[in-house]
Formats: C-alpha cells, sequence, structure tokens
C-alpha cells in the first residue's frame, strides 16, 4: 500500500482513530493498537477543578501517534477558532480537524461557519483537516483556501449506518487535489473497505471501535477492511454490468 | 481572593497562573488556559500574574473523535 501524505508528512496507515466513548482507557489504547493508526484523535474541555481526572494523554503514547485535536462542541466560526488556539497552547502541533456542528441532532456540521473558521486557521498556519457534508462543492471551496484534506461524513457521528453519502463522495474523490477522509457514520469494517474502493485517502473511526465487546479486535478488523479495500482499488475493480457473463468459454461443450 | 474559573466563582491563594494550576493540583504541561477570554501560553504561566475578578479557562484533552 502507498503512503498517505497529508500536509507533507508520509503515513503508513491509512486509518485514523477516535479516542472518545471508550469504555476504558486500557480500551481505547487496544483499539488504537489493533486498529494500527498513526493519528489520534482528541477533544478539548473543561477541566473539573473539583475533580481533575487522569489526563487523557497519559495514556497516549506521543511518539507513537500524532495527536490530532478537534474543535468539536464549536458551534460557530468563532469558537471553533477559539479552540483550535487552545488546542495548539496546549501543546499539540498546529493541525486540527475542523468541525462546527450547531445542530445537536444530527450533529451535522455548518458549511458557512466551517468555511470561515478555515480561512482564519489556514491563514494562522494551522494545517486545517475540515469535517463536512459529502458536498463537492463546499470540499472545492476549501482545499482553494488551502486546507491539508477534506473529510465528508457517510452518515452523521456515532449512527453506524456506513457510506450513505457514496455518490456524493465519489465525485469529492474525483475532484480532489488534497486526501479525502471519509469520516463520521463507518460502522463496520465492510463500511471502510466500500470507501477505500472508492478511492477514499483514508477514512476515521470512533464509536464502531468504542461500543464493540472487544475493541482491539474490532480496530484490527477495520485495519483488514482498509487495507482490503485500498488494494481493491489500486488493483482496478472490474465495472458492474447488468447481464451474465460467464466465467468459461460457452464453446466447446460436450455438445454437438 | 475570589476568581471565576470555568464559569464558577472559587477562593485562591495563588498569585499567579502557575500557583492556581499547583493549587488546584493540575499538570501545567497538560492543559490550555485563557485569562480574559486571551491565551497564555504554558511558557508564560510562573509570568502572569493573577488578580480578583479574573476569569480563567482550564481545558484539558478528552476522549473525543
Amino acid at each position: 500500500m502507498s503512503d498517505l501524505i497529508i500536509a507533507n508528512r508520509t503515513f503508513s496507515s491509512r486509518l485514523l482513530v477516535g479516542t472518545g466513548k471508550f469504555s476504558s482507557n486500557a480500551a481505547m489504547v487496544a483499539a488504537m493498537e489493533g486498529s494500527g493508526c498513526e493519528i489520534v484523535t482528541v477533544a478539548l474541555r473543561r477541566v473539573d477543578v473539583d475533580d481533575p481526572q487522569d489526563s487523557l494523554l497519559s495514556h497516549i503514547d506521543r511518539q507513537k501517534y500524532l495527536l490530532l485535536p478537534n474543535t468539536s462542541g464549536a458551534r460557530d466560526a468563532e469558537e471553533a477558532v477559539r479552540l483550535a488556539r487552545l488546542a495548539r497552547a496546549a501543546g499539540c502541533e498546529p493541525w486540527i480537524k475542523l468541525e462546527v456542528t450547531p445542530d445537536p441532532y444530527y450533529l451535522l456540521p455548518d458549511p458557512i461557519e466551517t468555511l470561515k473558521a478555515a480561512e482564519i486557521l489556514v491563514k494562522e498556519g494551522f494545517i486545517v483537516l475540515p469535517y463536512i457534508n459529502a458536498d463537492p462543492v463546499l470540499a472545492k471551496r476549501l482545499q482553494e483556501i488551502g486546507t491539508a484534506t477534506v473529510m465528508p461524513l457517510g452518515a452523521p457521528i456515532g449512527t453506524n449506518r456506513g457510506l450513505r453519502t457514496r455518490e456524493q463522495i465519489a465525485i469529492i474523490i474525483e475532484q480532489a487535489i488534497v486526501p479525502v477522509i471519509v469520516d463520521a457514520g463507518l460502522g463496520a469494517p465492510s463500511h471502510a473497505a466500500e470507501a477505500m474502493e472508492l478511492g477514499a485517502d483514508a477514512v476515521l473511526v470512533n464509536t464502531a471501535l468504542a461500543v464493540a465487546r472487544d475493541p482491539g479486535l474490532m480496530g484490527q478488523a477495520f485495519r483488514k477492511g482498509v487495507e482490503a479495500g485500498r488494494e481493491g482499488y489500486l488493483a482496478g475493480l472490474g465495472s458492474q454490468r447488468h447481464q451474465a457473463e460467464a466465467s468459461s468459454p460457452l464453446t466447446g461443450f460436450l455438445r454437438n | 481572593m475570589q476568581l471565576k474559573i470555568n464559569g464558577r466563582a472559587r477562593d485562591v491563594t495563588a498569585g499567579d497562573v502557575a500557583g492556581l494550576l499547583q493549587e488546584l493540583g493540575l499538570d501545567a504541561s497538560r492543559v490550555a488556559i485563557e485569562l480574559n477570554h486571551a491565551i497564555v501560553l504554558q511558557a508564560n504561566f510562573a509570568q502572569t500574574p493573577l488578580a480578583a475578578g479574573d476569569s480563567i479557562e482550564i481545558v484539558h484533552f478528552v476522549g473525543g473523535g
């Protein structure tokens, strides 16, 4: 499998993993290790000063994993920019998964606020990976202003429903000049394989791993799904047809 | 003196950001701070004084997708 290159940085894994919703830090680490990922996403929240918990970062080996903070919780561009700056101040490299989701029911990203925030953050030197609906026009606009990737959703966050936006994602991939990372909604290794077969450069998975009975094993399964899909894409899938086509010649059979 | 920490009033004795984090039992290398809406870099925690009525946000990383 060829390497994934984002903003001149090379990764051998095409699977990114989110760290939310795991039942324990041990389960999270098992999923990360099983998946073979090299990029993990994290969120920023207020510290509970009355009950400071064990830091998430004490469980993540920063030599092994690039920390990709997100701006989850932001409802507009201003909040997203504020979170991105805080993440950088917390000691992260200036990589940011830009996420602006004002709607609490479907957590769909706001395209206008996302574009506004991306413009500001790119100018401030951030490597911006925007989470977007599978909108090819928005994807183009973001690439034009200098985002490092685009991250269209397969289905709403945490729904495990798979690649519901397949046709639109195919157009985004066809037109992309930066890596396309399918994010959100992928609930099974076969969903990840489908995205990769379609030509996605990578996928990001969280809930599917976090809610699995065995997150480490599910991490491995997604790793294989991503690799199988990628290899299928590189090998060149056969075209679909309506009528049957025999695998052996129909001549020379034992009949006149 | 009283500060507003993460939206709630709290009495503290520390006079600067580094001292406050120590008082709260927080690891300074793993948090980010906004003091009156302006980010304070970790390198400046010890040289950033606090005054009564200051509003301070203390955030850290949690699990997220």
